[in-house]
């Protein structure tokens, strides 16, 4: 056993992704406490700029490449095995993002190792690892040994401290050989989000919507709010999926990741794929009507009540301090 | 004076007779053939039952006009037209006989004494009806009353046959005077004619009268009057039994299938169209109508007999176009709360609802409703709920009660008490069942419940269209409702009610098993000195009598009794028992979006109808769906903390305390 | 065209998860089985392709409880065929599921270049959608999954697909056929059966049954422990009256400055 860790290195658009520094983090705590190394392996297009920030790796494997560029699940899997097989790597971590996604069921099956996902926790008991996954959306856990140390994991993003996996250090770069990989790529472009009217990235403080709310004519609850507390209204998928509000207010997984002052979640219930996208919000504020809402485990102060008759009170008690 | 014997243009007067009435004839019996045709096309349906009940019903409704009666002011004028016009049209067939064939050895009926006089009597009756008809159409018409030419027609034609016979009586009356002429007399004495001038003028005017007649025979089936000759026939062939049952009998397979044109509806569906006078009354009535919605059941009606009119008269049925296309919108038909308030009202008795609800099976078959519905539809399939909550959370409510509830699948009770959805998952209910539960226990009510086997019991599953889906929810209920043991059923929810009391068929042998409301229970146990009340609670309130539970199955009384028992002084709301006004939430409404926007909601409209009453600060209720309705408008018409809900067990468990 | 469509049945997540005495698998009892949402969706997309671009739908999926009603669903819908896989398999995973699916379309030579495979991108107990993945990876076809847009070429023979990323980003991919996608959601949201529908259906059709042994299915991983999660929620919980908990609210805003 070769007690080295390789980290697939996410990037979108023009930056790493803050779970890349999660898998970092997590990756060298695991590798010290074997003395092993830690590897990351970047693979796109114009990506050379990110290797300075990769300094807590001890190497970085690159193949800059404009055929790369959202490179098939596939192609990343084959290139991901030809390092695995050179450096004998054990243990592969992946971000449990769409990007990502395929990478880790692929090489799984061509290495005919362990894939375990939604991982939300790394740790090392005696000569073990052992990784805690979610199940059934979070509701259940499940702690996975992993036998002989070898597999692939792949983490569920706000898992792991980022900033464990931050360091501007000059690492050694290893170019990959691609003349043995096949390239599929499949992909032609991309497709920018409606320019919204709103970013809600940029929001100080964000209301935000989720099945709760129960049919779009409430949304005037929200805006009502807004109106005295000021700021934009956001949402969870299910409501996004309705159409009730565009696609650039969704918060989570497949929308945006805020860090606003203050996140109010009216309604929401709080699944993993949605907690990913707030969980870093300075005030959470939660009112639900079911007191086990998985998202009182990550608001700061939380409701148990009908957001329907509070939220209008609260804007006139609101309205009346203005006023 | 044979008013036949005339020489018109150098013809013969009876000739000049056959042939007017053989053109009056000949388009009448065109057109009602054509209509008969049209009948014959649309879907078979059995009703020939019910023999007795049918009678019973042309008597009290067509000869006894009841129904006009239930609005201001028209009742009696209409009474008199239609007793007016059964008169005449007497009078006219047996004239036309005799004008016909002059060798019949039979006087003219204005030469019989007793019939003359009846004939005044009445025409004057008649006139006066038709001041009254006119100056109310005039001055003070109701909304929704279609002012058409149709209608000035025949109020015109009216007036002519009145008033032509009355002066040709007067007429008459200065040649031979008759005690049985009271008002030819009257007349005569104002005039001073020859002889002659005298007889011809009468002899013009029992032409004019004859000749009205024959047109107006022709018209009636081109027309809105139509209803003259359809409605007796509607009442005979309504069913008592509709809208509170919505099964169709008949043999034809496509029953359940809907209705998308006009062919596809039964003959009687057809013949409601026929029998409409346009008088407004359903669309007066109607909650969606008056809460500013497309919908207006007359229009419904309306609109499928413009269809049948432009495609109904040729040969082949081909390439008649969906009803939907150009003039009834899927919208309008989902605005219905099926209240029957619009059948309550029609003086001919005419079934909107099944019609309604034959065009929302067609909807409900091709997918077309909108998302919420669908939702809620595959909850009940999956859950047996309409709140998507797994079955095991329905006996959740019963938890904190001791002792714990007979499970009615194991144990025999006496009564098998069903609570519905509402009651029993919705987190604002569960105490008022909780209360309900405290008052049969304490009164020593043998009863238990289904716990998990409880379905959705389909009421407004059938009511919205899934006919395949209520099919399954009413057998997976019976099936487990015949396993238990049991005397009598209590439901909670006046739909639970209905549908089990008049759709399912819970016993083998056919005998009725008796359903009862919460309510009807209560004040049994009242009357049988089994519930102890320590204090009476004496305020004034105001009821709601729930659609479910008044209009369809006329349960007015059990709930006023109960309040007068516990003290409470009973002011009633304008709208009340039979009247009662809709509080929207029923016909799958409660699951549908609030999209359109409308002037009114009609739970708004009922709360400020309360809110008015002197006095009163509480109003009571006996339905789950009307408590969240009604709670929810009180806050829009900011009323809170004018006017307070509360269900009848509410009340009953405070005064027991 | 060829659409073949894997489902589905999962676990119901509205009914409460409890875990085995054992502490290392779920109480069986409890569990009730749904067809998985995403795989709603994949059927809906295959029947609308069906419908713009000609075919033929194929429904498949592994015995479970109550699948019958998802198979006969999906033939109401307009699929053509609807299979159910027997075998003596037990909690079998994505992987192995993978395999078995992949057995049944190689045994049967249902391949061929005019092919889709399409299931849910996801299902609860498959956040990542591993399935897909794994499915093109045995049949040496190349995957993509949280697609939400879907059309064809017949000209060059190959999908023009869209991904759904973060943020709202979208990316466009294009590929030959056959391939294998994971629906996110389908073009229109799963059309309404009624009900009489598919009662008739279950009287006009019937699902066709076939057996694959559970020989040389990738074992699972060991779960040492399976254990909820603290429901003791970091969050500190309001209550009063709702005048008491607007006021705590209000008090709350003004101390981080929001207002």
């Amino acid at each position: 056993m070769n007690n080295s860790i390789l980290i697939l290195i996410e990037h979108l658009k023009d930056a790493i992704a803050d779970i890349s520094f999660e898998m970092l983090g997590i990756g060298r705590k695991i590798a010290d406490s074997f003395n092993g190394s830690l590897h990351a392996v970047v693979l796109g297009k114009d990506i050379n700029k990110f290797l300075p920030e990769l300094g807590i790796a001890d190497s970085i494997f690159v193949a800059d490449d404009e055929k790369l560029e959202m490179a098939s699940p596939e192609t990343i899997a084959d290139i991901i095995k030809s390092i695995i097989e050179i450096k004998g790597i054990s243990i592969t971590i992946l971000g449990g993002t769409n990007t990502a996604a395929g990478v880790g069921p692929i090489l799984s099956s061509k290495l005919k190792l362990p894939y375990l996902n939604f991982c939300k926790n790394i740790r090392v008991e005696g000569d073990n690892i052992i990784v805690t996954n979610q199940l059934f959306g979070g509701k259940i856990l499940s702690d996975v040994k992993l036998d002989g140390m070898k597999g692939i994991i792949s983490v569920n993003p706000g898992s792991f401290p980022s900033d464990a996996g931050k360091a501007s250090k000059v690492v050694p770069v290893v170019e990959i050989d691609l003349s043995q990989i096949k390239i599929k790529n499949y992909f032609k472009k991309y497709i920018e989000p409606e320019a919204g009217d709103v970013d809600i990235t940029k929001e100080n403080v964000l209301v935000s919507v989720g099945r709760g709310i129960e049919n779009a004519d409430n949304l005037s609850l929200a805006e009502d709010l807004i109106g005295v507390l000021g700021g934009a209204i956001s949402a969870s998928r299910p409501v996004i999926d309705q159409g009730w509000l565009p696609l650039s207010r969704q918060v989570g997984k497949s929308g945006m990741t805020v860090k606003p002052k203050l996140y109010f979640a009216l309604g929401i219930s709080g699944a993993p794929e949605h907690v990913e996208g707030m969980k870093d919000s300075d005030c959470i504020v939660a009112i639900n009507k079911d007191p086990a809402a998985p998202i009182f485990n990550v608001a700061h102060y939380g409701v148990c009540g009908d957001l329907l008759e509070i939220v209008p009170s609260l804007t006139e008690k609101l309205k009346a301090k203005k006023g | 004076m044979d008013p036949v014997d005339v020489n018109i243009l150098g013809v013969q007067g009876v000739y000049i007779l056959w042939v007017l009435t053989a053109v009056s004839m000949f388009f009448f019996v065109r057109r009602i053939t054509k209509i008969i045709k049209i009948l014959n096309r649309a879907r078979p349906e059995n009703r020939f039952d019910n023999f007795k009940e049918r009678i019973v019903n042309f008597i009290l409704y067509v000869l006894g006009q009841k129904k006009l009666f239930g609005e201001r002011t028209i009742g009696l004028p209409h009474f008199l037209f239609f007793w007016g016009f059964v008169f005449y049209a007497g009078s006219f067939w047996w004239n036309l006989l005799r004008g016909l064939i002059p060798v019949l050895p039979i006087p003219y009926s204005d030469e019989v004494g007793i019939i003359t006089f009846a004939l005044e009597i009445m025409g004057v009756l008649v006139l006066l009806s038709i001041i009254v008809a006119v100056l109310r159409r005039i001055f003070f018409p109701p909304q929704h009353l279609q002012q058409s030419f149709d209608a000035v027609i025949i109020l015109s034609l009216i007036t002519i046959l009145m008033v032509t016979l009355l002066l040709g009586q007067g007429y008459k009356g200065t040649i031979e005077a008759s005690v049985w002429s009271p008002i030819g007399s009257i007349i005569a004495s104002g005039l001073s004619v020859s002889e002659n001038t005298a007889v011809d003028t009468f002899k013009a005017f029992w032409w004019i009268h004859i000749i009205s007649v024959l047109f107006f025979l022709g018209y009636i089936p081109y027309s809105k009057h139509m209803h003259l000759l359809a409605s007796p026939f509607n009442v005979l062939f309504r069913n008592n039994s509709q809208p509170a049952d919505l099964t169709i009998k008949s043999n034809s397979e496509d029953i359940g299938s809907g209705a998308s044109k006009w062919t596809e509806f039964t003959w009687k569906d057809l013949l409601n169209s026929f029998s409409c006078a346009e008088c407004g009354r359903c669309d007066r009535a109607c909650p969606a109508q008056n809460s500013g919605a497309v919908l207006a059941p007359r229009v419904i009606l309306h609109k499928i007999k413009e269809q049948m009119y432009e495609t109904g008269f040729n040969k082949n049925g081909n390439g008649i176009h969906e009803i939907f296309e150009d003039k009834i919108s899927k919208e309008e038909l989902w605005q219905c709360t099926t209240c029957m308030s619009c059948m309550q009202q029609c003086p001919v008795l005419n079934e909107h609802l099944p019609v309604i609800i034959s065009m929302r099976r067609f909807l409900i078959n091709q997918g077309e409703v909108e998302q919420t519905v669908q939702d809620v539809l595959q909850k009940i399939t999956r859950y047996g709920n309409s709140f998507g909550q797994s079955d095991r959370n329905r006996p959740k409510w019963t938890a904190a009660l001791e002792p714990k509830i007979k499970d009615a699948r194991k144990e025999e009770v006496e009564y098998l008490w069903l609570t519905g959805d509402y009651a029993a998952f919705d987190s604002r209910l569960q105490s008022i069942t909780q209360k309900t539960a405290y008052i049969f226990q304490k009164s020593g009510l043998d009863f238990g419940i289904l716990y998990e086997a409880e379905k959705n019991s389909g009421n407004d599953v059938r009511r919205i269209g899934e006919e395949g889906l209520f099919e399954v929810l009413r057998d997976k209920n019976t099936q487990q409702i015949k396993k238990s043991k049991f005397k009598k059923i209590i439901t909670t929810d006046p739909h639970t009610y209905n549908t089990l009391k008049n759709e399912y068929k819970l016993s083998d042998n056919g005998d009725d098993v008796s359903i009862r409301h919460y309510t009807e229970v209560i004040d049994e146990l009242i009357n049988e000195k089994k519930i102890t009340f320590n204090n009476k609670l004496n305020i004034k309130a105001t009821y709601h009598d729930p659609c479910y539970l008044g209009r369809y199955n006329g349960v007015y009384e059990p709930p006023r009794k109960i309040l007068k028992s516990i003290g409470v002084t009973l002011v009633e709301m304008p709208r009340n028992r039979a009247k009662s006004y809709c509080c929207g939430a029923g016909g799958g409404r409660i699951w549908m979006e609030d999209k359109t926007p409308v002037k009114e909601r009609p739970s708004e409209s009922r709360i400020r109808e309360a809110a008015a009453l002197k006095d009163v600060s509480l109003m009571v209720v006996a339905c789950p769906k009307d408590i969240v309705m009604f709670q929810d408008a009180v806050k829009t018409t900011g009323n809170e903390g004018k006017l307070e809900i509360k269900d009848i067990s509410e009340l009953v468990f405070e005064s027991m305390k | 065209m060829n659409f073949i469509v894997f489902l589905k049945m999962v676990p119901d997540v509205i009914e409460e998860l409890k875990i085995a005495d054992d502490g290392k698998q779920l109480d069986s009892d409890w569990i009730r089985m749904k067809l998985n949402e995403c795989d709603e969706n994949a059927v809906e997309e295959a029947i609308i392709l069906k419908e713009k671009f000609g075919g033929k739908v194929t429904a498949v999926a592994l015995d479970a409880p109550e699948l019958d009603d998802a198979l006969f669903n999906a033939l109401a819908k307009g699929a053509d065929k609807a299979v159910k896989i027997i075998g003596e398999w037990k909690d079998v995973h994505s992987p192995a599921i993978a395999e078995i699916f992949a057995k049944y379309l190689r045994d049967n030579n249902l391949i061929d270049n005019q092919t889709l495979i399409l299931s849910g991108s996801q299902a609860i107990d498959d956040i990542e959608g591993e399935l897909v993945y794994y499915l093109g990876e045995l049949l040496n076809l190349p995957a993509f999954g949280v697609i939400t847009h879907v059309d064809y070429d017949s000209g060059q023979n190959s999908v023009s697909l869209v991904k759904e990323f973060a943020g709202g980003l979208r990316g466009e991919f294009s590929s030959g056929l056959p391939a294998v996608l994971g629906i996110q959601a389908s073009e229109n949201p799963p059309r309404y059966i009624p009900i009489a529908k598919i009662r008739a259906i279950m009287k006009s059709a019937a699902i066709e049954e076939v057996v694959i042994p559970p020989d040389g299915l990738p074992a699972g991983t060991t779960i040492e422990k399976m254990f909820e999660p603290e429901t003791t929620g970091k969050a500190e919980m309001l209550d009063g009256s709702t005048d008491e908990i607007i006021e705590k609210l209000i008090g709350i805003f003004s101390d981080k400055g929001i207002i």
